[in-house]
C-alpha cells in the first residue's frame, strides 16, 4: 500500500492503494464516488469516463500511480449543489434513459463544451464516440447539446 | 373521464423523476450499494459445449477460505422453472453449453473469490456438440429432444394457390445471427440472508416476480423478498436470465451466512447469458402481376440454445408476426425452435418478431424486383387496411395504420424518387472510389402485450395507495430499466385522478410491497399495467369525491387507503392455442423505417447517414420518451443489420467482449427523425399501443435494403458485414440489373 495525493473534484485527497490499483476502483471503493461505472473494464464503453487534468479518460485503464499529483474530475464534480444546465437539458431532451452511460457522457460533454462552447453536431458525436449508449440511439443526446447551445446563444 | 381535460398530463413530456440522480451520478445501481459484510461470488463454468461431468472438487477453494456450492448442495429441485423444467441451476451430470455454471464460490474479497473459482477442479469428458439447425434429425449428446417447440398458423390454401400456373412465385431463404443485448450495466445481484433462512434479493432485473417464483421453487414458499435496484438497461436480457443469477447469490448467501454479491464482468456476461435467437426463414410467396399477394408460405427455424427457457413463446410471436403487415387470403406459417449446444437464447426486444419480419421484408424487396416493381408500390398494394383479416382470422380494427405509416414515411423521405435515382445511377456505371448512396425501407407491425389469452390468465392486479399527506403511490411490479415507466405511469394516474403530477409517486418494485402486475416485457407496461392503473385511479377519484375531496376524512385514521384494479381484456375476444385462430393481440402498433446509407465500393463498409422512423403508437403519452424508445430500438436493429456479428467456434462466441462485439457508437449512428402517428387502439389508456419493441422489427431490413439500393448486392442475412456482402457478391447474389461495386476491379457480377 502506498499513499497517493490526488486532487479529486477540487479537493486534495490522500488515499492508500497499491500502485497498480485502477483509478476506477479507488474512486468507487476508497472514495465512495460511485457515479463512475464499470461497463467493460477495458476501455471500450466509456461508462467510467473521468477528466484527468481536464481530458476525458477511462478510469478503468489508468493505474493510481499515474495520477499522483494530478487532478481528477468525476461526474459528482461536474455540478455543485444544483444541476448544471447541461444536466438539466439532458433530462428534458430525453438524453437519459437507463442512465448507465449517463455519467460518462455528461463528463465527456462537459469537457467538450469547456473547450468549444458551440460545437458542431459532428464534434458532439466525436466527443462521445468513446461512450457507448445502448438505450437512446444518441439522437436525443445530440439534441440536448443543440438545445443548450441554442438557448445560451439566445441568452447572449 | 378526464382524458380530454385541457389540464391532462397526457401528451406532455414532463422531466423524468429519476433524471437528476442519473445525471449527477447519485443513483445507486446494484454495484454501487454499500452492504456491510458483503462477500463476493464467482462462477465456475464449463469450458466445453457438451460433455459428461466426471468430477467437481472444491477442496482447494475451501482451503483458501471460500465457500463452494455445487449441484449436490441444492436445497430444492435443480431447476429454474420458466416454461418447462429443464434449465439447471448448476450443471450436475452433464454440461450442455460453454460457460454453463457448474459450481459457485464466495469469499470476503473479489480477488479471493476469483482465485477460489480458479482452484475448483472440474473434469469433464467432452462429447461432440451440435450447433447447426439445418437437420432436426441430428441427436444431441444428452439424447434430449431437439425440437424445443413448434407451432403452425394457417388460413386459406397457400399450397393450392402457389400451384396455380398464373401465379408468380418468388422464393428466398433469409437468416439472422446471435445478437447480444449489451445493456451497459452488466447483470448483477445481491442476496442478504437472515437468521430464519430467508433472503432479501436485490437485482438488476426486469421481473421481480419471476425471480421470486424461481427462488421459492428452490428454497420453498415464504423464503424470499425480491427488490429491483435501479437497472442500467435490459432489452429482454434481464427478463429470465436473472432467475439464475439471483438463485446463485441466494445459494451462496445460504452457504456462507453473509450477504453475497455477483456482478458479471463483461465477457462473462456475454458468454454466459442469453442472446437473440438466430433464425433461418424460408419464404415463398405467390403474386398477381401487379404485386398483390395471393399466397404466403413461411417456414421459420429458431436456434433455441441448450434449454427450452422462453423459446416456445418467442417462437409463437415469431410465427404470428411472420407474414408482416400484409393482407393475404392464403397463408401457412410453420415454426420450430431447435436445441443446440449454446447458452439458451432468450428474450430480446421484439421477441422473435424481428427475425421473421426481417425475412418477410427482405423478401418483399426480392418479390418487387422479380415483378418489376419498386419497394414502395409492392408494400402499398398489400399493406393491411382496417377490416382486413390476419392469418389467425382476427379482423383488424379502425386503428390499422400500416398504409398510413408507409405513406407518411415515403412522402417525408421522398423515397420513390431517390430510390429510383440510385437504381439508375447504379445501372449506369461502376462505382470506384466514390461512396455509393442508397435508401431502403421497411414496413412492420408489433402486437401489444402478451400473446393470445396471456393477459386474461394474468389479470394483472395493480394498486394505488392514498397516503396521509395526500400523495398517491403507484404499487406495481412494472420496472423501469430506462423506459421512463415512473413518469409515464404517474401521468396516467394523475390524469385519472385529475390531480397534479407531483402528487403521484412510484413505489420501488419490491415483492413485499407491490402486487404481481406481471413481468415488464412484451411492450405491456403502458398498455396493460397503465390501463389497470387508470381504472384504479378512477376508483380512487370516486372515493375521494364521496369524501368531498378531504383526504383525512377518507383515511379515517388509517395510514393509507389502498385501491386495487385488474387489467381486463375485451371479453368478446379469444385465442385458441391449438388451432392458432382468434385474437392474437389486443392491439397492433405499425411502423415504417427509411434508412439512408453510403457504401464504400472498395471496402464495402457501410455508413448509415440518416434514418426516418414513422410509428403509430396509438397515443403518445410522453412524446419525448416515446421517440427515445423508437430511436434507441431502431439503432439496436440497425446494429443487428450491419455490424453486430457473433460467430461460434467450438461453441464459444468469438465476439465475447466489447473490443470484438461492436455496437453502434455516436459516430456510427445516423441523424434521426421520428414521426409519431396516433391511431388510438381500444386497449391501452387513451388508446396507447405498445412502443418498446416495435422499433426492433424495422431497422435491420431497412438498412440492408438501402445497401442493396446502393450496391446491387442482394443480401438476405443479418448482419450484412463487409465480409458478408463480398461473399454475396462473389456468389452472384445480386439484383437483376447487376452490382455496381467491384472491389477488386475484376468486373464481377455484371
Ligand atoms: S469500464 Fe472503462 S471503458 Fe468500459
Ligand atoms: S441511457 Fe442506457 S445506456 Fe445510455
Amino acid at each position: 500500500m502506498t499513499t497517493w495525493n490526488v486532487r479529486v473534484n477540487g479537493r486534495e485527497v490522500s488515499v492508500e492503494a497499491p500502485p497498480m490499483a485502477r483509478v476506477l476502483d479507488v474512486l468507487r471503493e476508497s472514495l465512495g464516488l460511485t457515479g463512475s461505472k464499470e461497463g467493460c473494464g477495458e476501455g471500450e464503453c466509456g461508462s467510467c469516463t473521468v477528466l484527468l487534468d481536464g481530458r476525458p479518460t477511462c478510469a478503468c485503464l489508468v493505474p493510481i500511480f499515474q495520477v499522483e499529483g494530478r487532478e481528477l474530475c468525476t461526474v459528482e464534480g461536474v455540478a455543485g449543489t444544483e444541476l448544471d444546465p447541461l444536466q438539466r437539458v439532458m433530462i428534458e431532451a430525453g438524453g437519459v434513459q437507463c442512465g448507465a452511460c449517463t455519467p460518462g457522457i455528461v463528463v465527456s460533454l462537459r469537457a467538450l463544451l469547456d473547450r468549444d462552447p458551440r460545437p458542431t453536431r459532428a464534434a458532439v458525436r466525436e466527443s462521445i464516440a468513446g461512450n457507448l449508449c445502448r438505450c437512446t440511439g444518441y439522437e436525443r443526446i445530440l439534441r440536448a447539446v443543440e438545445e443548450l447551445v441554442g438557448s445560451e446563444e439566445a441568452d447572449a | 373521464m378526464a382524458l380530454s381535460s385541457p389540464l391532462s398530463p397526457l401528451g406532455q413530456s414532463p422531466p423524468r423523476p429519476d433524471g437528476p440522480g442519473k445525471v449527477t451520478g447519485a443513483t445507486r445501481y446494484l454495484d454501487d450499494l454499500e452492504v456491510p459484510g458483503v462477500w463476493y461470488g464467482a462462477t465456475v463454468r464449463s469450458k466445453v459445449a457438451a460433455g459428461r461431468i466426471r468430477r467437481v472438487d472444491g477442496d482447494a477453494a475451501r482451503a483458501l477460505g471460500a465457500v463452494v456450492v455445487t449441484a449436490a448442495d441444492l436445497p430444492g429441485p435443480n431447476v429454474l422453472k420458466v416454461i418447462a423444467e429443464d434449465w439447471p441451476v448448476l450443471a450436475a451430470e452433464r454440461v450442455e453449453h460453454v460457460a454453463q455454471p457448474i459450481a459457485l464460490v464466495a469469499a470476503p474479497t473479489r480477488e479471493l473469490a476469483r482465485r477460489a473459482a480458479a482452484a475448483v477442479v472440474v473434469e469433464v469428458d467432452a462429447e461432440p456438440a451440435v450447433f447447426e439447425t439445418t437437420d432436426p434429425a441430428t441427436t444431441l449428446p444428452s439424447g434430449r429432444d431437439r425440437v424445443l417447440a413448434s407451432c403452425r398458423s394457417a388460413r386459406g390454401d397457400a399450397s393450392g394457390a402457389l400451384a396455380n400456373p398464373a401465379v408468380v412465385v418468388v422464393e428466398g431463404v433469409y437468416s439472422t445471427g446471435h445478437q447480444e443485448h449489451v445493456y451497459i450495466e452488466p447483470q448483477g445481484a445481491l442476496a442478504i440472508p437472515d437468521r430464519e433462512g430467508h433472503f432479501e434479493v436485490i437485482g438488476s432485473i426486469q421481473c421481480p416476480y419471476y425471480v421470486h417464483g424461481a427462488l421459492e421453487h428452490l428454497f420453498g414458499p415464504g423464503s424470499v423478498r425480491v427488490r429491483q435496484a435501479p437497472t442500467g438497461g435490459g432489452f429482454g436480457g434481464k427478463e429470465e436470465f436473472p432467475d439464475m443469477l439471483c438463485a446463485h447469490v441466494a445459494l451462496l448467501a445460504r452457504a456462507s451466512g453473509h450477504p453475497v454479491k455477483i456482478v458479471y464482468e463483461r465477457s462473462e456476461d456475454i458468454n454466459g447469458t442469453t442472446k437473440r435467437h438466430p433464425s433461418r426463414v424460408r419464404v415463398r410467396t405467390g403474386h398477381a402481376p401487379d404485386g398483390t399477394l395471393l399466397a404466403v408460405e413461411i417456414d421459420a427455424v429458431l436456434d433455441g440454445g441448450a434449454f427450452i427457457t422462453l423459446s416456445p413463446v418467442v417462437l409463437s410471436r415469431a410465427v404470428l408476426h411472420a407474414a408482416g403487415p400484409y393482407r393475404c387470403e392464403n397463408v401457412t406459417i410453420e415454426g420450430r425452435a431447435l436445441a443446440t449446444n449454446t447458452a439458451p437464447n432468450g428474450a430480446f426486444r421484439g421477441f422473435g418478431a424481428p427475425q421473421t419480419q426481417f425475412a418477410m421484408e427482405r423478401h418483399m424487396d426480392r418479390a418487387a424486383r422479380a415483378l418489376g416493381l419498386d419497394p414502395l408500390t409492392i408494400r402499398a398494394r398489400n399493406a393491411y387496411r382496417p377490416g382486413d383479416v390476419t392469418p389467425t382470422g382476427q379482423v383488424l380494427g379502425d386503428d390499422t395504420s400500416a398504409l398510413e405509416c408507409l405513406r407518411v414515411a415515403a412522402e417525408r423521405a421522398d423515397f420513390l424518387r431517390r430510390w429510383t435515382l440510385h437504381e439508375r445511377a447504379r445501372a449506369a456505371f461502376h462505382l470506384r472510389g466514390l461512396p455509393a448512396p442508397g435508401i431502403g425501407l421497411s414496413l412492420f407491425w408489433h402486437g401489444t402485450g402478451f400473446t393470445g389469452n396471456g393477459e386474461r390468465k394474468m389479470r394483472s392486479p395493480v394498486r394505488l395507495a392514498l397516503l396521509a399527506d395526500g400523495a398517491v403511490e403507484i404499487r406495481v411490479a412494472a420496472t423501469d430499466f430506462g423506459q421512463g415507466t415512473e413518469v409515464v405511469l404517474a401521468q396516467i394516474v394523475a390524469d385519472a385522478l385529475g390531480c397534479e403530477l407531483a402528487r403521484v409517486r412510484f413505489a420501488e418494485p419490491d415483492t413485499d410491497r407491490v402486487p404481481d402486475s406481471g413481468p415488464t416485457v412484451a411492450s405491456r407496461t403502458v398498455s396493460v399495467v397503465g390501463s389497470a392503473l387508470f381504472e384504479a385511479g378512477q376508483l380512487l377519484a370516486n372515493e375521494l369525491a364521496r369524501a368531498g375531496g378531504v383526504v383525512a376524512d377518507l383515511l379515517a385514521g388509517q395510514d393509507e387507503l389502498v385501491v386495487e384494479a385488474h387489467y381486463e381484456p375485451d371479453p368478446t375476444t379469444d385465442f385458441d392455442e391449438a388451432t392458432y385462430q382468434g385474437t392474437a393481440y389486443a392491439a397492433y402498433g405499425y411502423g415504417c423505417d427509411v434508412v439512408e446509407v453510403e457504401v464504400c465500393p472498395d471496402s464495402l463498409a457501410t455508413t448509415v447517414q440518416r434514418a426516418l422512423f414513422v410509428a403509430d403508437v396509438g397515443h403518445a403519452i410522453h412524446p419525448v420518451l416515446c421517440a427515445g424508445q423508437l430511436e434507441g430500438g431502431a439503432l439496436q436493429a440497425i446494429g443487428q443489420g450491419t455490424i453486430e456479428e457473433m460467430r461460434l467456434e467450438n461453441g464459444r462466441y468469438l465476439q465475447d467482449r466489447l473490443t470484438s462485439y461492436l455496437i453502434p457508437t455516436a459516430q456510427d449512428a445516423p441523424d434521426m427523425e421520428t414521426i409519431l402517428l396516433e391511431h388510438p387502439s381500444t386497449m391501452g389508456p387513451a388508446g396507447a399501443k405498445g412502443v418498446g419493441e416495435l422499433p426492433a422489427d424495422g431497422g435491420a431490413p431497412a438498412v440492408i435494403a438501402a445497401i442493396e439500393n446502393a450496391t446491387g448486392i442482394a443480401c438476405g442475412d443479418a448482419p450484412a458485414t463487409a465480409e458478408r456482402l463480398l461473399a454475396d457478391l462473389l456468389a452472384g447474389h445480386v439484383v437483376p440489373g447487376g452490382s455496381s461495386v467491384d472491389p477488386f476491379g475484376l468486373e464481377l457480377a455484371r
